[in-house]
């Protein structure tokens, strides 16, 4: 397992997932310059949150126009792991490796807060290890949030177990009250047919370390390490 | 040289005066041309030259074992805060261009403040904001609230850097002139920390960034006049913020001085191109060369005095160490800034500016400054007449309440904007990004900052309860820095350093005068007393209302402080049932300038609470030497709501509830919602309660057992008030509510 964070001008989660990565792989992290194409022999790409290009068009619109999201284009055609988080979901949805969108929050502001999730399926590379009844308690910071996709899309996401995380009260219901941005079927996090692209709006990266006082997101990444463990 | 001589009615018009023009002309030996004038009159506008407030900020203690940086000489304050590291923080108003454009001015008040913290090399890790509007129900304050709010949220959450914590408060007299304090806090190596200084002769100055544009000329002039009708007419004067670019500034900020190329750096903020090519000037006694036509421009037909004057956003100006020029420039190309040489440093000690071969300005650097040749002023001031007011006040003359009406009082109160969550603000903010931020998920006075690398914390807050220094300018400051020192010692930090941010009317009016130079008395006594020394900040003067009311005398107070060691961070959630609540301090029959007595009897004129300096030092210690000993389970400051809602607070952040005893001989709307200064309401599990007490009597404070936390019940001497839950909704919704009406 290799891991690699790509860095676009405007990124700003690409520390703080760097940080956790070192800690929670026990291995160096890979920085992936948004002008390069070379991913190193990276195993693992990573998007991190932020504001590519300042995202003044539409989140994540000019960056899969990159050098970069070439190569992870093709990476992830090969069956390769990319794990995309909030403007790295935005971005992922963006170049087409996941299906739908991420639209304007219905309370057309940006939100930052804490949510609680709950895994969607038991069985894929960022959920490994969790039960059904486990609720994360993981911060959201978004003004997109909002997943959107048709009908038909949605369908073929349920039936396919490709919804990885939904919104939920603290007790684990689903509700609108417990759904920050009006994501349809309280979609928080998904992922391709394939189930090696995924793509989340909360941060479980802000959430992994004992000085934060919450440590619930580190179950992500810890999924991610074991998968890569048992599939090598 | 450019010939034209500029006339005394052209002086008048940029805002200097006569004597000013006369002064301008003895410097330079003769009368100044237009541009030379209009470099004057920003470099020597109150925004820049702090010609009304030097003499008083003088007197604040600005030296301590603990700063780095000699206060106001550098961009920012920078404080040693050991493991090799320092704090650089600073906190700045950007109020006017907030009050006509809500939303960039905010957004460049964010970005203005974190250019000065990465300026000096250090990269920023927080943020806070101070606000004041006027009354939350009208449409203008809504305005400006989404503006300001949207503006500081879109610029900060893009930029990446969290914002920690904050204070707002919505009182009548901000209605036409809002107040934006934006704080930053950065981290640099002690050693790393770049000065805004020059080096010798010959070393290239380079701009980088954005290009210069037409927008924001003459704001620092702008910022130095009353607020009035016509100030729509300077909306051009407000400029247009890119968070994108600033992150791109920064990021390229840390690599070029990471090469080491760099000698001094200073960010374009007020009067642009002409502060910063002065500034490192004057600092080093060195000049500079400037070509103005070399500057990247927006469009082509600037002027040398507009090309001066910009104060166009995210702009940095760096001198390089000569020969590593090249090494400069690939970090600019990494990051795909727009850069070009436009000066070099040179012996004369004058800043000289060109355009296109034509010597168009030619002033001795030392004679723009603050601390060189800019003029002082101390201007007389008078007694507010206002005081005459206050000196009526008879607490007797307001009904005490009954139990039934305490409930009713207590509700009406927790949804008080002033009182009321600021989550509908506050969830607008990226409060975690940079994962620092210890606070979010344990709550505490002060916003708790870890500092990455070590096992230590910075405690950060801002406060000021400007209607107490409306009430009493030097008692009241003095309660905002003893308020801030306390947020910071009940959350177990030590504090460290103040950076403060003046925001008062028109210093020419003399009563306004009063209030600054008392409220500046105050402010030195109490960081003398907390061991606090003010390592700089910003003065704006001229704000009020269209009918000439200044707005209350604000000065706000910034502060850090250390938190040593992990096990000493104190929350303020109540913990566990059956805790005991204690009140350290001395209530008394004091209702003067409480909310309670401002929002819910109506009354604007009463005198500031009783306060003792040497009386607050002892509680805070007493109460920071319980936490360090481990005596205590929380720790929450009493303030605005008095001790009903503090106790509030504290349970509904433990989801818990509080039975709650107010101490006999006392009014009861005094012992709920009085907001005598100098206590703080901690809890203490039963078996420590005896180590507790016998603490708190040989700290020789006053200390009172008022009650026991609960599970969910709010009982109020004896008389259940239903529950926590029933209060949090007021709490909770009140602002979003109003916001959306």
């Amino acid at each position: 397992m290799k891991c690699g964070v790509v860095i676009f001008p405007g990124s700003n989660c690409d520390r703080d997932l760097i940080e956790v990565l070192k800690d929670t792989t026990g291995s160096p992290v890979t920085e992936l310059w948004h002008r390069d194409t070379d991913l190193q022999g990276c195993t693992h790409i990573f998007l991190p949150g932020g504001f590519s290009y300042g995202d003044y068009l539409r989140s994540g619109a000019i960056a899969k126009l990159s050098p970069v999201m070439q190569s992870v284009i093709s990476h992830a055609a090969n069956g390769g792991f990319v794990f995309g988080i909030c403007n790295g979901f935005q971005i992922l949805c963006e170049s087409g490796l996941l299906p739908g969108a991420l639209l304007r929050n219905t309370s057309m502001k940006f939100s930052s807060k804490n949510v609680f999730l709950k895994p969607g399926n038991l069985h894929t590379a960022v959920t490994e290890g969790m039960a059904a009844e486990t609720v994360l308690k993981v911060p959201i910071a978004h003004g997109e949030g909002r997943y959107y996709a048709d009908e038909t899309t949605l369908a073929h996401l349920e039936q396919n177990g490709q919804v990885v995380f939904r919104y939920c009260s603290e007790n684990g219901t689903l509700s609108d009250d417990a759904n920050p941005n009006g994501s349809l079927n309280h979609i928080a996090g998904i992922c391709n047919s394939g189930f090696n692209v995924f793509g989340m709006m909360p941060h479980p990266e802000r959430c992994a370390m004992e000085y934060l006082h919450n440590t619930n997101g580190r179950a992500v990444f810890q999924a991610i390490v074991h998968s890569a463990l048992t599939t090598v | 040289m450019q010939a034209a001589v500029a006339t005394v009615d052209q002086a008048r018009q940029l805002g200097l005066l006569e004597e000013e023009y006369q002064k301008i002309c003895e410097i330079l030996g003769r009368e100044p041309n237009f541009t030379e004038l209009s470099v004057f009159s920003v470099m020597w506008s109150e925004h820049c030259s702090y010609k009304n407030s030097i003499t008083w900020l003088k007197t604040l203690p600005r030296e301590g074992s603990r700063m780095l940086a000699a206060a106001g000489e550098e961009n920012a304050g920078l404080v040693d805060i050991g493991d090799g590291l320092a704090c650089c923080f600073k906190i700045e108003s950007h109020n006017h261009p907030s009050a006509i454009e809500p939303y960039q001015g905010a957004a460049t008040g964010v970005g203005g403040i974190n250019r000065d913290i990465f300026s000096m090399g250090a990269r920023p890790i927080a943020q806070l904001n101070s606000l004041r509007f006027g009354n939350i129900d009208t449409d203008r304050t809504k305005w400006l609230v989404k503006g300001v709010v949207k503006g500081i949220g879109d610029y900060g959450n893009a930029f990446g850097i969290p914002t920690v914590g904050g204070e707002v408060y919505f009182d009548d007299c901000y209605e036409q002139n809002n107040l934006v304090n934006a704080m930053s806090v950065g981290i640099v190596p002690v050693g790393k920390q770049i000065s805004a200084g020059a080096g010798p002769a010959g070393n290239p100055v380079y701009i980088f960034g954005s290009a210069t544009g037409k927008d924001g000329i003459h704001g620092a002039a702008f910022a130095s006049k009353d607020m009035s009708e016509d100030s729509i007419s300077d909306l051009p004067s407000v400029q247009v913020g890119d968070p994108f670019w600033e992150k791109l500034i920064l990021e390229a900020s840390m690599e070029l001085i990471e090469t080491g190329a760099v000698v001094g750096m200073q960010d374009m903020g007020a009067a642009g191109i002409t502060c910063s090519t002065s500034e490192m000037s004057a600092k080093t006694g060195v000049g500079m060369d400037v070509w103005l036509d070399k500057v990247p421009m927006r469009q082509a037909d600037m002027k040398a005095w507009e090309l001066l004057l910009s104060e166009s956003q995210e702009r940095m100006l760096v001198v390089i160490q000569k020969g590593m020029e090249s090494v400069a420039e690939q970090v600019f190309q990494k990051w795909e800034l727009t850069y070009e040489q436009i000066a070099v440093v040179t012996d004369t000690g004058r800043v000289r500016y060109f355009m296109n071969g034509v010597l168009e300005g030619d002033i001795p650097a030392e004679s723009l400054v603050l601390g060189g040749g800019a003029p002082v002023y101390k201007r007389e001031w008078e007694t507010p007449s206002y005081f005459a007011e206050i000196e009526k006040f008879q607490l007797d003359a307001i009904a005490d309440i009954n139990p039934a009406e305490a409930r009713v009082a207590a509700l009406k109160l927790s949804a008080e904007p002033n009182i009321a969550s600021k989550r509908w603000i506050y969830e607008q903010y990226d409060s975690m990004v940079g994962t620092v931020n210890q606070s979010t998920n344990v709550p505490s006075d002060a916003a708790v900052v870890a500092i990455k690398g070590t096992n230590r914390s910075l405690a950060l807050t801002v406060d000021c309860n400007a209607r107490y220094v409306f009430a009493d300018p030097d008692k009241g400051c003095q309660i905002a820095v003893a308020e801030a020192s306390r947020n910071i010692r009940v959350t177990g930090g030590v504090p460290t350093g103040v950076t403060n941010c003046l925001n008062f009317g028109n210093p020419y009016n003399k009563e306004v005068y009063y209030q600054f130079k008392h409220a500046i008395d105050g402010m030195g006594k109490a960081c003398r007393k907390f061991d606090t020394p003010v390592t700089g900040g910003n003065v704006s003067f001229y704000n009020q209302s269209t009918s000439g009311n200044a707005v209350y005398p604000t000065p706000t107070i910034g502060m850090v402080g250390i938190i040593e060691k992990p096990e000493h961070r104190m929350s303020l959630h109540f913990k566990n049932a059956g805790d005991l609540i204690y009140l350290v301090g001395k209530t008394r029959n004091d209702l003067g300038s409480s909310q309670y007595l401002a929002k819910l009897k109506g009354v604007e004129y009463s005198p500031c609470p009783y306060f003792d300096l040497e009386e607050e030092y002892n509680v805070q210690m007493a109460v920071y030497n319980a936490i360090t000993n481990g005596m205590l389970q929380s720790a929450h400051d009493i303030s605005e709501g008095g001790l009903f809602i503090a106790a509030l607070e504290s349970a509904m952040a433990g989801k818990l509830g509080f039975d709650l005893c107010t101490e006999s001989g006392l009014r009861l709307d005094a012992a709920l919602f009085g907001e005598s200064q100098s206590r703080v309401m901690v809890t203490v599990s039963p078996a420590s309660q005896l180590a507790l007490e016998s603490h708190l009597q040989q700290a020789g404070v006053a200390y009172t057992h008022i009650g026991t936390v609960a599970s969910a019940g709010v009982v109020v001497n004896g008389e259940s008030w239903g529950n926590t839950d029933e209060f949090a909704h007021g709490y909770n919704t009140s602002i979003g509510n109003r916001m959306n009406q």
